[in-house]
């Protein structure tokens, strides 16, 4: 018995493959909230096709784009992070890092430029010329608000878990044989790029 | 998973693999809104599905690392995704034939 508990307090319990299948758990609740999203967006739009149709025209197609762009980039510096790390390059990896937030904010910027101009547009949930118009179109944008929305907040959240990586980077506790944190957090930042990648074609490109 | 502090697997993957991936996810971003461009009916939807489909495929086994992980992983995954998808065709397949008797 005193033999064991001193190979229990003797022992620094590190499990990098255990700590990474937790994440990807984590990632399987996000599918089930996202999925459920996309599941309620087939449903209307099997419903009311020629309104999502005619609603999706006052979309903004070179904004989402120039979007999936930047997030596929970002995705890119952040997975670059990792093997800068690895290969011992602190203040590479540090500055890929960087460059992903700032890629988060420039999206999310976008986001806002986007918003402002269709919220301009009269087309917000509950806005007078909105209620006026078919309900397929009512639908359309109460699911563009909600799923970009939530979306964004994703990339809000990736962007502070990413500077705490920063955070952790400077004070060595991300090393190049401990990057198992900074992984995680790519994987979060990837499934956010990968919500994206269905969510520009289902609201940008079925005009 | 003898060693589950082993300096990760994915060692090998280097800086040009990537830049590599995301050149192909750039690539399938053009192509998709070209196609969008194009009218082609029903097809549309569907080639745009297809292609946001690739483009996770490769977000997910090269960025994600899940080409180097372990078995377990990749039976999680497609457990997972098995599950996502075998709903959507139901769903998909459920409305179509819906669509005649629903105003």
């Amino acid at each position: 018995m005193s033999t064991q508990e001193q190979t229990v307090t003797t022992h620094v319990h590190r499990d990098d493959v255990g700590s990474r299948m937790g994440m990807w758990l984590f990632l399987f609740t996000e599918l089930i909230l996202f999925g459920g999203l996309f599941f309620t967006y087939s449903v209307y739009r099997f419903l009311h096709q020629e309104s999502f149709h005619v609603a999706a025209k006052s979309m903004n197609v070179f904004i989402g784009t120039t979007n999936t762009a930047i997030l596929l980039t970002s995705s890119m510096t952040i997975a670059l992070s990792i093997v800068a790390m690895r290969n011992g390059k602190k203040i590479l990896s540090l500055i890929l890092q960087g460059i992903t937030v700032i890629f988060g904010l420039i999206f999310l910027i976008n986001k806002y430029f986007e918003w402002t101009a269709e919220i301009h547009h009269g087309n917000y949930p509950g806005s007078p010329e909105l209620i006026s118009q078919p309900p397929g179109h009512i639908l359309f944008y109460g699911l563009y608000y909600v799923m970009t929305g939530l979306h964004g907040l994703h990339v809000f959240i990736g962007m502070i878990v990413i500077m705490f990586m920063m955070r952790f980077t400077i004070k060595d506790i991300i090393t190049p044989d401990r990057t198992v944190k900074l992984e995680a957090a790519g994987l979060y930042w990837h499934l956010v790029d990968i919500i994206w990648i269905f969510l520009f074609p289902l609201f940008y490109l079925i005009t | 998973m003898a060693n589950n502090n082993e300096l990760t697997d994915h060692m090998s993957h280097s800086y040009g693999r990537y830049i590599l991936v995301w050149m192909g996810l750039l690539t399938l971003t053009a192509i998709t809104v070209a196609v969008a461009g194009i009218n082609l009916g029903d097809v549309t939807i569907a080639m745009a599905i297809i292609i946001a489909s690739i483009k996770s495929y490769l977000v997910i086994t090269e960025f994600m690392h899940l080409n180097t992980e372990s078995r377990t992983f990749k039976i999680f995954i497609t457990v997972a995704l098995f599950f996502i998808i075998i709903t959507l065709v139901l769903l998909f397949s459920d409305y179509s034939k819906m669509q005649g008797l629903i105003k």
